[in-house]
């Protein structure tokens, strides 16, 4: 670990970084996914503006989708140097043999937003992520709460085979398990977008089954805001006719919520800067840390919509 | 009064049928009849039709909305089809004029009669970078549309950065959700398209030209056809209908959803038309058939989420009604079923 020189600098610095941020002066190597996503646009600025704010020294690198890519970037962390690097791995598997180089170099890992299959879980030193089960989870609860347990539910499930879209449904099914009046009467894929959420919508809305629902389970915030053009169309009143639930908190969740169409809306929070920063500050003066650390997540309903809106940054 | 309309609506449809035997598009007709068939004996509330909010309501109604975006495709790649080439790039053309106009109404605040114009020349240029490469170029239609496939959905992505852009414009939000005499405004959008494109190629030599065009380029090139020339302007049809369909994609959800916009939606194309009676082999085109093959496409769609079908599993069915409608539209098919039934008949 490398301090300031100036002795100057390091009280100036010291005046404006409280105790928590002892590692001044570190240097994080990042290897991001790519920009695939309004998410994944959000967690990059979150972690490059946190780095600037902190003054560490961010060397970020874009793998553009390709493991490759990713593992060359790892490599050239471990050629500068650098105290801790963080990646978000591309794919699960084909890990072990650079991790295997990093630990050689005495640099600790720290895996961010998806997880990697390995032997031996010594190879990194934490996973900040979001617990995809545990947001399902909590609409479940939100909604059991709002309904008094009592609920006929459509839901929308993400696109087939996705982390996301299986752990959601199984976390909310759980939920149900524990209220028998809530009940799942149809249950359709709208690939996690706007138009196929708005499309299954629709013709669940027809269906003899979809004239009895009395609330919606989204798995994310897209597909919730096509269901409830469908549902508007269809002469209903989204969030009150039919309460909705849906899981991310992007801002047009904000902004429907605020216009009460919406109900709740878990956060799947993309801003791990600040989280992340406080892990490779631990890791790198050698504290010890969780393996596994969720990301600070909230859940939002209408009555703190307004409020929290301006400040939605993704 | 709802079983009338369910009475008079059959009534419709057979004599459609009737009307149509002996052509070709009578095939994907009784195809998608015998679809309709099966949702009246098996889908609870299929054929429910109400008037809610001014507007007619029901699952057909929203067949004929959702469908309108296949439709449009379908008429393009119909003529791009019928020159023996293909336009893969349609989705992503979608998703390039969604794009465009979500961006010319937030971010340059230009009148919504602005943007549907960028947004058309945008998809025309499109079309026209194809017709450049199949045309001029001589890259197999194949490959030269594939690489605006790939590089298209980028390309909206770069408009959009990287967002869903939402917009509250009325006029664009009328264009994928209006209501025109009861009906949804697209239906009169595919209507004007379908008119228009038969216009120009029925009642004119153009149509005649693109089919000798398909079926053997140097010989028509020879007796005097500007071949170059047709083929790149069907591309840039292609890529205008492409355009129109992004449009009403985008109107529909108020937003522009660069990743996902007509995703996959060039193989419903693809299908429709090859089951309205389009020759892959090019050298014929019939547009009715294309129109009816997309409702098919659509009608399996709709009927899958009404059955309520996992999605895991949708696809299979979905396979094999298409391969159905397919063996339908073949003549030798047809030949080798028929001689079975009737084995005496020389």
């Amino acid at each position: 670990m490398k301090l300031s020189p100036s002795p100057a600098c390091r009280s100036a610095l010291a005046l404006g970084l409280a105790l928590a941020h002892p590692a001044l002066a570190l240097t994080v190597g990042f290897s991001q996914v790519g920009a695939e996503s309004g998410w994944r646009t959000a967690n990059t600025s979150s972690i490059k503006a946190e780095a600037a704010k902190r003054q560490v020294t961010l060397r970020f690198s874009d793998a553009q989708q390709k493991q490759e890519n990713q593992i060359k970037a790892l490599r050239s962390f471990v050629a500068q140097g650098v105290d801790v690097i963080a990646f978000s791995p591309v794919v699960e598997t084909g890990w072990e043999p650079v991790l295997r180089e990093i630990k050689q170099a005495g640099i600790p890992v720290v895996l961010t937003d998806r997880a990697v299959a390995v032997s031996d879980p010594g190879l990194f030193a934490t996973f900040i992520g979001s617990d995809f089960v545990e947001e399902g989870r909590r609409a479940g609860r939100w909604l059991a709460q709002k309904t008094g347990g009592k609920a006929v539910i459509a839901e929308l499930v993400g696109t087939p085979g996705s982390a996301p879209a299986i752990d959601r449904k199984k976390g909310f099914e759980e939920i149900l398990g524990a209220h028998p009046e809530m009940k799942i009467v149809l249950s359709q894929s709208g690939d996690f977008t706007r138009a196929k959420g708005k499309e299954v919508m629709e013709a669940f809305l027809k269906s003899p089954q979809g004239r009895q629902v009395t609330a919606l389970f989204a798995h994310n915030d897209d597909m919730a805001l096509g269901a409830i053009q469908a549902i508007e169309e269809a002469g209903l009143k989204p969030g009150q006719d039919i309460i909705i639930v849906s899981i991310d908190g992007v801002r047009d969740a904000f902004v429907a919520m605020a216009a009460g169409k919406l109900n709740c809306s878990v956060e799947c929070n993309p801003l791990i800067g600040p989280q992340l920063f406080d892990l490779a500050a631990a890791v790198a003066a050698g504290q010890p840390v969780p393996h596994r650390v969720p990301v600070a997540e909230g859940v939002y309903d209408q009555s703190q919509a307004a409020a929290a809106l301006p400040n939605r940054q993704y | 009064m709802g079983s009338w309309i369910h009475l008079v609506f059959w009534l419709l449809f057979a004599a459609g049928l009737w009307a149509a035997r002996g052509r070709t598009v009578f095939w994907p007709l009784l195809a998608l009849g015998l679809l309709l068939l099966f949702n009246e004996l098996f889908t609870p509330g299929f054929f429910a039709l109400e008037v809610r909010g001014g507007h007619l309501y029901g699952t057909r109604i929203d067949i004929l909305n959702e469908g309108a975006k296949i439709m449009l495709l379908g008429l393009g790649l119909t003529l791009v089809i019928a020159t023996g080439g293909v336009d893969l790039s349609v989705g992503a053309t979608m998703a390039i004029a969604g794009a465009v106009a979500a961006q010319a109404l937030v971010a340059a605040h230009l009148s919504p009669g602005l943007a549907i114009l960028a947004a058309l020349v945008a998809a025309a240029l499109a079309g026209a970078w194809n017709g450049l490469l199949v045309a001029v170029l001589r890259i197999p239609p194949i490959v030269a549309t594939l690489i605006l496939m790939v590089a298209g959905r980028g390309i909206a992505q770069l408009i959009t950065g990287g967002q869903i852009i939402t917009f509250a414009d009325p006029v664009l939000g009328y264009l994928g959700n209006g209501w025109f005499l009861g009906l949804p405004f697209t239906l009169t959008v595919v209507l004007l398209a379908f008119g228009l494109t038969a216009l120009l190629t029925r009642r004119t030599a153009l149509g005649l030209f693109i089919e000798a065009i398909g079926e053997s380029e140097t010989a028509s090139r020879y007796t005097g056809l500007p071949a170059r020339t047709v083929k790149f302007f069907v591309y840039v049809f292609s890529g205008v209908c492409a355009g129109v369909a992004g449009l009403i994609a985008a109107g529909n959800i108020h937003s522009a959803d660069a990743n996902h916009a007509g995703l996959y939606l060039e193989l419903d194309a693809i299908i429709a038309a090859v089951v309205g009676g389009t020759s892959l082999a090019g050298g014929r085109f019939y547009l009715a058939g294309a129109l009816v093959g997309a409702l098919l496409m659509q009608t399996l769609t709709t009927t899958l989420y009404a059955l309520n079908v996992s999605a895991d599993v949708a696809t299979v069915p979905k396979a094999l009604v298409i391969l159905a409608a397919c063996l339908l539209q073949s003549p030798q098919f047809r030949a080798r079923l028929t001689r079975r039934k009737s084995p005496g008949a020389a």
